[in-house]
């Protein structure tokens, strides 16, 4: 079962694509571009269609999805934790 | 993979050489204040549509320009076998007729000033009637698949549509795209953190510095204008609700509808009419509305509505396929999708596959079958503005 799916191997964000995701939870996940699989812990609860990191994240780091600069966080984001807009804005307006 | 060479629909056949996959006779108010009369004609005349609108008056230059554009596009789309118009007075209403009326298609023009809605809604009634007679005896006929316009727009967009269903209409451009079909794409913001990516698939240094100056006007629009994310307007609040963060994320779910191997062949204003067959950018509004009535009023016949949380989107003679790949909203909004891709984020689907769903329901949207929003009688008509009134 795939719970979350990542467009690049270079990606910082993969998609949660199953609802009910929780906190503690082993999460299976696929790379799309590369058909890879990773596993990640969710360190978060996660609603469908929303992000988890894939790696670990400083403040002010840029987040890379589709392998393209979607942002900047202003927050860290730990592995697993839930990366959306209370910890990630956009650079453009 | 489905096999494109030689293949046909059954379309109308208008005499300007376009094909149309629907057959309509439009009641097309010229103004706001036309709009009773015009849905009056629509109630009493049965098979008419009446397209009622909000504007119309007091516009002046580009702005007008723009309106009447727009409805001598929506009256000229090969969906559309005769068309009344009615204005409030005379002269604005020639000029839609006339617009019209070089397609060869019946249209006829009727206003309100110095005859009343009454007098109005009674002649123009017998005009409607004889038009549904003419527009009834016409058949379908097999037209080769290079007359299929298909324009696309996606539409409360999530994380999905990026993984999902743009993919598909990517992948089924990409498949269109060598039969010399005629297809489009736009909303210029909305491609904000990707536009390099666009600019890189332009067919000619040209049509490159076209696209570019677009994107760059509307950019000037928006920092003329704009709050903090645009005021949860870009990306939307759905959008969020969604897990969309940011519009560069959002613009890069959104290229993938152009798929991977398609050149953007020109660039196309608001309404305007492309010349030849290729893919075209359109510079236009990202509210989905505006969008698909400017697709409608450019010459589109279907368009592909990709959406992530559920837009319920549709427009009065441009059928809109709608195709998800989030599982929750095929579940809860199931009477709303003609294509489930869900299966491609459960790698149960190849991107063919579900590229190859979308082309069969293409084929048949446009030999005739409706789709959810024709059925659902989703009629959105959203005139795009470009400035205030006098």
């Amino acid at each position: 079962m795939i719970h979350f799916v990542v467009h690049d191997e270079g990606d910082s964000a993969g998609v949660v694509v199953v609802e009910g995701v929780k906190a503690g939870q082993m999460l299976s996940g696929w790379i799309m571009d590369q058909d890879k699989d990773l596993n990640v812990k969710a360190l978060s609860d996660i609603p469908i269609g929303h992000k988890l990191a894939i790696k670990d994240l400083q403040s002010n780091d840029t987040v890379i999805k589709y392998g393209v600069d979607i942002g900047r966080t202003i927050a860290p984001i730990r592995l697993g934790e839930h990366l959306h807009v209370h910890n990630v804005k956009t650079k453009r307006w | 993979m489905m096999k494109l060479d030689n293949a046909t629909f059954q379309g109308y056949a208008r005499d300007n050489g376009r094909a149309g996959v629907r057959n309509h006779v439009i009641i097309l108010p010229v103004d706001d204040i036309s709009n009773a009369a015009a849905e009056a004609v629509g109630n009493n005349i049965k098979g008419t549509l009446a397209i009622p609108h909000p504007y119309g008056r007091l516009q002046f230059g580009a702005d007008l320009e723009l309106h009447f554009r727009t409805l001598i596009g929506t009256g000229c789309n090969p969906n559309v076998a005769a068309v009344v118009v009615i204005g409030i007075e005379p002269a604005w209403t020639r000029r839609v007729v006339d617009g019209i009326a070089a397609t060869g298609k019946p249209v006829q023009g009727f206003w309100i000033e110095q005859n009343g809605d009454h007098a109005t809604i009674a002649a123009a009634s017998r005009k409607a009637k004889e038009f549904v007679h003419y527009a009834t005896s016409l058949r379908r006929v097999e037209r080769p698949l290079s007359d299929l316009w298909v324009s696309t727009k996606c539409g409360e967009s999530d994380t999905t549509s990026g993984c999902g269903s743009n993919p598909t209409v990517g992948n089924a451009f990409d498949k269109l795209y060598p039969h010399a079909t005629t297809l489009c794409f736009g909303e210029t913001t909305e491609l904000t953190g990707g536009e390099h990516l666009v600019a890189a698939r332009c067919a000619t240094p040209e049509v490159r510095d076209q696209f570019m100056a677009m994107f760059n006007r509307y950019q000037d629009v928006i920092n003329r204008f704009k709050t903090s994310d645009l005021s949860d307007s870009q990306p939307t609040k759905g959008n969020i609700e969604g897990g969309l963060t940011t519009i560069e994320e959002k613009a890069l779910g959104n290229i993938q509808k152009i798929g991977r191997m398609c050149k953007v062949d020109g660039v196309l204003d608001k309404a305007e009419v492309p010349t030849k067959p290729g893919l075209w950018f359109m510079d236009s509004s990202s509210a989905a509305a505006e969008m698909v009535t400017l697709c409608a009023a450019s010459g589109y016949v279907v368009h592909f509505f990709p959406t992530g949380q559920g837009n319920v989107i549709g427009n009065p003679i441009l059928p809109v396929i709608k195709l998800c790949a989030n599982p929750r909203t095929v579940r809860t909004m199931a009477e709303h999708v003609d294509v489930d891709v869900s299966a491609l984020l459960r790698r149960e689907m190849s991107p063919d596959d579900a590229g190859d769903k979308l082309l069969e329901c293409m084929f048949a949207t446009a030999n005739g079958r409706w789709t959810a929003a024709e059925v659902l009688g989703h009629r959105e008509f959203v005139l795009t503005r470009l400035y205030e009134s006098a």
